[in-house]
């Protein structure tokens, strides 16, 4: 098994190779990482939702507020540490996920999915109105800088940035791989299992629902935080359901076996979405519908499913 | 001997259907009651009601003399009124040790830690129970390819995590094979410490005869008879409407 | 009171619309149990196919009155194209999966049919206004109504007594009850359910067309349609009580209505009144106006 020490060692190892990494990719491909980074965050935030059972179609709603939580600490609060608007971000997001997870817990299947789906979308419909939020057209922002340091170039902000997306991107995903091998991780797959089970061995089954959703909240904050000092802009579309929907398309292709498979399914996203909308501008859409539809159909546990298979593989071997 | 489990005037109807009617049990510790009753006689209604998943209409439940009427499954299991399931409650993607991991994380709080893994005292303590319901041969296996038997079996296992005082199991030898069922039994009640309350509602008469010392009979929401095993099979009612050995 | 009035009258319109679609989408979740993302889709694809076949018929010299013919027979065709392709080529490979997963199939079709319908009918709008005349105009008090749009809530209340009569006075719609409340007993007793999801998918799908046919004449036909169209019915239908039609037409007056009363007291508020009703209805009644609630057995 995966000790916190073997864990820790792999993290610490990931974050070098990804250091190095981005020293050798060109600087589109850089930035293209940071973006999947912080979707990625996101969606393991929604993996940890659909690990206790359920499938929320507004992680965006956090997505959103932790993009303007960040965004508004920078432009009022004259903010421009990229930890600290990050940090924020996560904040205001853990915040709201709190307020309405519980009002949420009580709901399961489709109604939980469309009842996230109708807050997120009265999020945006209230963002689209709030001028002196930009309205619309959103806000645009400054450049961050990183524990005192301003990047001079914009070659060095990328890769700066990226440093940072990388930290925490490890951090988060090092928490969550801890926290799936717990008792609490195997109490959230034993809620979505039976809930009857768990509420006769003396839990709550909305307490489980709750906490889940608020940490998954929280990922989503810091995700779009991350992303909002990365493309620099903040704007409504954050909370529509089409982003909402890339989350879920992130979490189905990935499965909710494995941590890193979340990331690797998020920066293959950002691969074709970049490269559908070079060739093929007006079908990107539908080469993401076949390539979900094969995933679904080909890969019922996601790339973490495959990940583990291979392991699972490996380790026989290695006793044959 | 006070009792540990009252059951005072309790009715339940579900539309025109009358689930329970009049009960009253009063029930003495460590006592091992058999629940006896053809399909829609209200055995499992009892069960339910005593364990919080349906509330009675009217009536009263004192566990140790308090009241716990209308209490939730969940603080009922707190207070240590536990239970079985006639068709198995388990976490069927996980394995044996892990449903058992689970329902002790849950019991000793290592389940409310985010980071809190599966420790030595853990694994200790899951061995131990697949160990007394002799499970140790399915400890990796997940439960959605156990059969049915061994299913019940795990079911009670992970009801005992909560060191229960009261324990209702619900069938616990029904879809296991005639043969089958006395080594079952057997297991279960060599399992349970001496104190534990047991009523476990059962079709085989045999059975009930062997490990009840006392039997409730139900008829159409009613208890018909009380007493102990052999006079509780010999009564006339009981044998035209439950046993069908009238004659 | 000429406010009231209004509104009311407006709302009426809207709900009528939706009712027709959002009735579609409630029979599909019923009979297949598929929460169907893709449903907005089929009302685009019947708004442009209507388009095409409105700007044919009145480029003759045909009776203006049968162009509505002309309308409900593109939907219908569209329908009996998708309808059965889709059930048998697609859906059915994931019955055997969890319902989520087949929300997660009709989101990547709809993803796939967004996409399709530009590559088919392109960016660009279509208009289709000349059956928007067929009936003159109408007054109602002081106001001034397109007929049209009051024959609109003729039809839809049509739909909704048809749709109910078939389903609870005729044997067949008896035998699709059957398979709603019990799909395996149903198939146990020798109902042939799979030519009944058949059935079932493809009057979706052509309610859905239908509605996009019949209000292509009223606004112009262009991308993003089906987004606006697939949320609003879902609204309806979480509103109503999943596979409720009674619970439909309820929701589909209160949506309407919450439209109306946004659009001439709170024009602000348009965007997202109906999710408010939405989160609030919910809030109120969990499993919708019109579902019941069962126990599981256990």
């Amino acid at each position: 098994m995966s000790s916190p020490s073997v864990i820790s060692f792999v993290a610490a190892l990931t974050l070098v190779m990804l250091a190095v990494l981005g020293k050798v990719l060109p600087g589109w491909c850089v930035f293209l990482l940071v973006t999947a980074f912080a979707k990625g965050l996101a969606a393991l935030g929604l993996v940890l939702i659909i690990r206790s059972g359920l499938l929320s179609f507004g992680q965006g709603l956090f997505y959103c507020a932790g993009g303007y939580g960040a965004g508004l600490l920078m432009l009022w609060g004259g903010v421009n540490d990229a930890m600290l608007l990050v940090l924020a971000g996560g904040f205001v997001s853990l915040v709201l996920g709190a307020v309405i997870a519980p009002l949420l817990a009580g709901y399961r299947s489709i109604f939980f999915a469309t009842l996230t789906l109708a807050l997120s979308m009265l999020a945006h419909g209230a963002l689209t109105k709030a001028d002196f939020l930009g309205g619309s057209d959103g806000l645009n922002l400054r450049p961050p800088s990183f524990l005192g340091f301003q990047p001079a170039s914009s070659a060095e902000a990328v890769y700066s940035l990226y440093l940072f997306a990388c930290v925490l991107v490890v951090a988060c995903a090092l928490a969550c791989k801890v926290h799936f091998n717990s008792v609490r991780g195997l109490l959230s797959l034993a809620v979505r299992d039976n809930e009857i089970r768990v509420e006769y061995l003396g839990s709550s089954v909305k307490r489980v629902i709750s906490e889940n959703f608020t940490a998954a909240a929280f990922l989503g904050g810091i995700g779009g935080a991350l992303n909002a000092i990365a493309v620099a802009h903040i704007d409504p579309e954050l909370a529509f359901w089409t982003t909402s929907g890339e989350f879920v398309f992130v979490a189905i292709l990935s499965g909710y076996l494995s941590v890193s498979a979340v990331f690797a399914a998020s920066i293959m996203l950002e691969f074709i979405r970049s490269f559908s909308s070079q060739y093929f501008p007006n079908a990107w859409q539908m080469s993401l519908g076949i390539f979900m539809l094969a995933s679904i159909l080909f890969l019922p546990n996601g790339i973490g499913g495959l990940l583990q298979r291979r392991k699972k593989r490996l380790e026989g071997s290695k006793i044959a | 001997m006070t009792a540990i489990l009252e059951v005072k005037q309790v009715n339940k109807s579900f539309g025109s259907v009358t689930a329970a009617h009049d009960i009253n049990v009063s029930v003495k510790q460590s006592e091992r009651l058999g629940l006896i009753g053809t399909n829609g006689a209200g055995k499992t209604t009892f069960v339910n009601i005593v364990t919080g998943y349906v509330k009675p209409d009217s009536g009263t439940i004192l566990l140790q003399d308090r009241d716990i009427t209308g209490h939730a499954p969940r603080s009922l299991t707190r207070e240590g009124v536990c239970r079985s399931f006639q068709v198995p409650q388990l976490f069927l993607t996980l394995t044996t040790a892990q449903n058992l991991a689970v329902a002790l994380g849950i019991a000793n709080g290592r389940a409310y830690s985010p980071y809190a893994t599966i420790d030595a005292e853990m694994e200790q303590a899951i061995d131990n129970l697949l160990e007394r319901f002799r499970l140790a041969d399915y400890r990796e296996q997940i439960i959605s390819e156990l059969p049915g038997g061994v299913r019940k079996l795990i079911d009670i296992a992970v009801a005992v995590t909560r060191k229960p005082k009261i324990l209702l199991l619900d069938e616990p030898t029904s879809g296991v094979a005639a043969e089958q069922k006395f080594a079952l039994m057997d297991i279960v009640m060599s399992a349970l410490d001496n104190d534990v309350t047991v009523l476990f509602v059962e079709h085989d008469m045999d059975i009930v005869s062997r490990y009840a010392q006392r039997v409730l009979a139900f008829y159409d929401g009613r208890i018909i008879a009380d007493d102990v095993p052999k006079a509780v099979l010999e009564n006339e009612i009981v044998r035209t409407h439950i046993t069908g050995t009238a004659g | 009171m000429q406010l009231v009035t209004t509104i009311l009258i407006d709302g009426l319109i809207d709900a009528s619309w939706i009712f027709i679609v959002a009735v579609g989408l409630t029979l599909i979740f019923g009979v297949l149990n598929i929460l169907n993302i893709a449903h907005g889709n089929f009302y685009a694809i019947g708004a442009y196919v209507a388009a095409n076949a409105v700007g044919m018929y009145y480029s003759g010299s045909n009776p203006p009155m049968l162009g509505l013919l002309a309308m409900t027979g593109a939907a219908l065709a569209a329908a009996i194209v998708l309808g059965p392709l889709l059930e048998r080529g697609l859906l059915r490979f994931f019955y055997h999966r969890d319902e989520i997963v087949l929300v997660l199939v009709t989101y990547a079709l709809f993803l796939i049919l967004e996409d399709a319908t530009k590559l088919i009918w392109g960016v660009n709008p279509y208009y289709a206004y000349e059956p928007y005349g067929l009936f003159g105009n109408i007054n109602i008090g002081r106001m001034n109504y397109v007929g049209y749009d009051l024959f609109l809530v003729g039809l839809a209340v049509v739909i909704g007594i048809v749709l109910w009569l078939g389903l609870n006075r005729t044997k067949s719609g008896k035998v699709v009850l059957a398979v709603i409340h019990d799909r395996e007993m149903s198939s146990a007793a020798g109902v042939n359910v799979t030519k009944i999801f058949i059935v079932a998918f493809t009057i979706g799908v052509f309610l859905a067309a239908l509605g996009g046919a019949f209000t292509a004449p009223k606004i112009s036909v262009q991308p993003g349609l089906a987004v606006m169209v697939v949320l609003l019915s879902f609204a309806v239908v979480v509103i109503g009580g999943l596979g409720s039609i009674e619970g439909a037409a309820i929701a589909s007056l209160i949506v309407g209505l919450a439209r109306a009363l946004a659009i001439h007291l709170a024009p602000w508020a348009e965007l997202f009144i109906v999710y408010l009703v939405m989160a609030v209805m919910l809030a109120v009644r969990p499993q919708g106006i019109f579902a019941p609630t069962a126990l599981r057995k256990i």
